[in-house]
């Protein structure tokens, strides 16, 4: 899987074996779907994040081209929140390691 | 066709009879599916709910039990709130931004639900290209049907998110 895009910046300064496991963060990734609108993926990232419309349609982009794009890092609960909150907007959204 | 456009704070909308039909109809059959026993091999419920972890079935399973009937009554709310603003025999709606939310969030789950019955897998899949087929095919076939409300719930929710977003 990608590196995340939000990285705490002393965490990238170890390597992967040093840190453990527990304390990795986890990321939350939104998945390509055929049937989702762009647009209304854009509004849903600024709406549940308050990304500003740039950062939004950077990431929906992500995932469309790209197939998937990581929209939050963070403590394992709070990605398993942000992805129940995307999911109850229809959008495919998944909990994974960084 | 139908489409919302911005009015002052409300995003509105004026649906002919048979739209509102339409609308009435797809979305009865969402809450239908929500409302029975799930078949878990189905891939719109696979689609509606999805495992929260993609290589660990048994983590999905457990968080599957703390989540998935609030992920569902939400549904069931969204669907509800829905059907209770359309106006059966057609007519105007104008929604304010709370409702307009729910009513985005119900239609992209009918929307996934047709999406996923009509085998729309890929975003190469052409609608308009799939329509055409299937009318050559056999116009009075229900494929015909499915496709036109699908594409018809596609430019009604553009239409919302546009006049949502101003």
């Amino acid at each position: 899987m990608a590196a995340p895009q939000v990285v705490p910046i002393e965490e990238t300064r170890l390597e992967a074996d040093e840190v453990p496991e527990t304390d990795r963060p986890w990321v939350t990734v939104v998945w390509n779907d055929p049937v989702n609108l762009m647009s209304y993926v854009t509004w849903v990232l600024q709406k549940l994040f308050g990304f500003s419309k740039e950062k939004a349609e950077r990431l929906m982009l992500d995932v469309h081209h790209k197939g998937k794009a990581i929209v939050s890092s963070g403590p394992r609960e709070k990605m398993e929140h942000d992805a129940s909150r995307l999911q109850a907007y229809g959008l495919w959204a998944t909990v994974d390691k960084s | 066709m139908t489409m919302f456009v911005r009015s002052g704070t409300v995003c509105v909308a004026r649906f002919g009879p048979a739209e509102a039909a339409v609308l009435n109809e797809v979305m009865l059959e969402v809450i239908t599916l929500l409302s029975e026993g799930f078949d878990r091999t189905d891939p719109v419920i696979v689609r509606l709910f999805p495992d929260m972890y993609r290589d660990d079935a048994g983590a999905s399973e457990e968080l599957r039990r703390y989540l998935e009937d609030d992920l569902r009554s939400a549904k069931l709310e969204q669907a509800a709130l829905l059907l209770d603003v359309l106006p059966v025999e057609g007519g105007e709606v104008a929604l304010d931004e709370e409702q307009a939310e729910a009513w985005l969030r119900a239609l992209t789950d009918v929307r996934l639900t047709l999406g996923s019955r009509l085998g729309i897998d890929d975003d190469d899949v052409d609608i308009e290209e799939e329509l055409d087929e299937a009318i050559l095919k056999d116009p009075t076939s229900a494929r015909v049907g499915q496709l036109s409300v699908y594409q018809y719930l596609t430019y009604l929710q553009e239409s919302l998110v546009g006049a949502l977003m101003g």
